[in-house]
């Protein structure tokens, strides 16, 4: 029994001495944040603010820009998941009740497109986009998120509804209900949480690309907040860090609290339906 | 996930050939929106890759629309550039040493988790979570601050633990040290995922089995082995295809981190060297050229991956 317990403790050690090594640079990162630029700048590191100030997180929302790229991506990400939450439900809908043929050939076309590396569309997307005036427009970075967002909702939905048990459908359908209203009564409330979810898959998704927006928007107001970020270190030697890693911060936090709203869910989600990283 | 199979005849009870008519359009009534999105964003744009790859594209034409044809130069002129050769290798080996430790060390970690405390693997959990909802730009920025030359925090924790001199070491000299330091940073983000989904599946291993293997006096090696490995093999499949494919089209981290000024043809990987050569130098054919290639070969990689994903759609 002792020597049980004592194994025990030893894996517990090792557990937390792997929380402390992944957490450290979440934690650097914030504790950097808040630290007078004496404290940032010095050789030997100070492990928590003893000062803790506001002033970097002032700058960072002081840059040029912060706002406006914001703004972009908000409603970049608001109408990527609008748009492809409703198309997507429809076709998870015909994937999980229907047979039909083309079926087989659809879900190839849904798990291939995930397969596709985003790097090697840039230059199709870019000169499709060009053709029609839609570079450095949000409007471009939308189209090209729904590429990616819309067959990951659809495979990722099919897997909520087929997790509704059929007997409550029937039910409705026995108690004479119209094959719509089964659908309106009965399977909308149902799929909801995984409409929930699904959505915020995709809000994370679009809110994280880089590359797309990188390329497609070159105009600084015009940018989402990725590439905003990804400019911050800028040319000149000196790198303001603590404002660096408050900005780091702030495009963190919506993603944090969305990924623990949905924590429950991820490892189905994500198994049921791949993700782009 | 339940199966759906035998649903899909209850929502279609009636007999009538008209109303057959109409159940039948209903599937594809609802398919269509998305087909037609995806074709229109994505189907065009890789009929239009196709043809720009066997055009001279530059910025002349990119302006007129119009490309001119040059049959497949730009494939013969990428396949006998040196540093594709070059910068393919380097990616596969990148990808290979990615994948190799993500997915040794996520299943080390998943396995860790059935031993711990409930209190110390809800303390681990939650600290994966947290790392997993770290956008890529913003865990860069971090990996930069954390690695910088003059103050890195890394460099001190090094030093202080008598690792070795590293005082205001550059981590960024060396096309290997530039690129560890990009694993580094693509593992510690790809293990969250990993570590949770190897951990789920390993929950479906039978408890008893286990025991009873213990019982027989085997050892932890055989029962993983010949127990658990079994159950969690397809997991560790889909888990493994995925890390191949999105490490070997990876971007942002070795883009971001190595930094922009610092890229050279001696540090490519397949997604900068088809950044740089298509959109950077605005040689949009050539750049086409090089995204068939590189999509054939993830294709390639991907057959695996989405026939078990097939079998799983065509199941249910």
């Amino acid at each position: 029994m002792s020597t049980k317990r004592a194994r025990r403790i030893g894996w517990n050690a090792v557990g937390i001495a792997v929380f402390v090594v992944s957490v450290f640079p979440v934690f650097w990162m914030i504790s950097t944040a808040f630290k007078s630029d004496d404290e940032i700048n010095a050789l030997n590191p100070t492990w928590i603010p003893l000062h803790p100030t506001l002033q970097h997180f002032r700058d960072a929302l002081n840059k040029p820009y912060f706002w406006t790229d914001v703004k972009n991506s908000l409603i970049v990400v608001a109408v990527v998941v609008a748009i492809a939450m409703a198309l997507a439900f429809l076709a998870a809908v015909a994937l999980s009740k229907y047979r039909f043929t083309g079926r087989k050939l659809f879900i190839v076309l849904v798990i291939g497109v995930q397969m596709l590396p985003g790097a090697g569309l840039i230059i199709p997307l870019y000169v499709v986009l060009a053709r029609f005036h839609e570079v450095n427009t949000l409007t471009g970075v939308i189209l090209v998120y729904l590429t990616g967002a819309l067959p990951f909702s659809v495979w990722t939905l099919r897997g909520f509804i087929l997790g509704i048990p059929k007997e409550l459908e029937e039910a409705a359908m026995v108690d004479g209900s119209t094959r719509f209203g089964a659908f309106a009564r009965i399977l909308l409330p149902l799929v909801a949480p995984g409409l929930v979810a699904t959505s915020v898959f995709a809000f994370i998704t679009s809110w994280n690309e880089y590359i797309f927006a990188r390329v497609l928007l070159n105009d600084g107001s015009k940018q989402t907040i990725t590439v905003w970020l990804s400019y911050f270190l800028g040319t000149s030697r000196e790198t303001d860090w603590g404002a660096l890693m408050a900005a780091s911060t702030l495009t963190a936090i919506p993603v944090v609290v969305f990924f623990l709203l949905i924590q429950r869910r991820i490892a189905f989600g994500l198994t049921a339906g791949a993700v782009k990283a | 996930m339940a199966s759906a199979a035998e649903t899909a005849p209850k929502w279609s009870g009636r007999r009538s050939t008209v109303r057959r008519v109409g159940r039948d359009a209903v599937p594809y009534a609802l398919v269509a929106p998305v087909v037609a999105v995806m074709g229109a964003i994505l189907g065009y744009p890789v009929y239009r890759l196709v043809r720009i790859s066997l055009e001279r594209y530059g910025l002349t034409e990119l302006i007129e629309h119009h490309g001119v044809y040059i049959g497949l130069h730009n494939f013969g002129s990428v396949l006998h550039d040196p540093v594709f050769w070059q910068t393919l290798l380097r990616t596969v080996v990148f990808a290979v040493a990615n994948v190799a430790l993500t997915m040794v060390i996520g299943t080390l970690l998943a396995l860790l988790l059935l031993r711990i405390s409930t209190w110390v693997r809800l303390l681990v959990t939650s600290g994966l979570v947290l790392v997993w909802s770290m956008p890529p730009v913003v865990a860069v920025q971090v990996w930069n601050w954390m690695t910088n030359v003059q103050n890195g925090v890394l460099n001190y924790i090094l030093t202080e633990l008598h690792v070795g001199n590293f005082f205001q070491h550059n981590w960024y000299t060396t096309t290997f040290s530039q690129l560890s330091m990009v694993t580094t940073l693509i593992v510690w983000g790809a293990l969250p995922f990993v570590v949770i989904t190897v951990y789920a599946a390993l929950s479906q291993v039978p408890r008893e089995l286990v025991e009873a293997a213990e019982i027989d006096g085997a050892r932890s090696w055989r029962v993983f082995k010949d127990v658990t490995m079994p159950v969690i093999t397809p997991v560790l499949l889909i888990l493994t295809s995925l890390s191949i494919l999105w490490d070997f089209g990876v971007f942002t981290q070795p883009y971001l981190l190595i930094g922009q000024p610092h890229i050279t043809t001696g540090n490519y990987l397949m997604g900068i060297y088809l950044f740089e050569q298509g959109y950077v130098s605005a040689n949009f054919g050539r750049g086409a050229a090089i995204s068939i290639l590189m999509l054939l070969i993830v294709a390639a990689m991907s057959v695996v991956y989405v026939r078990r994903m097939i079998r799983i759609g065509e199941v249910t």
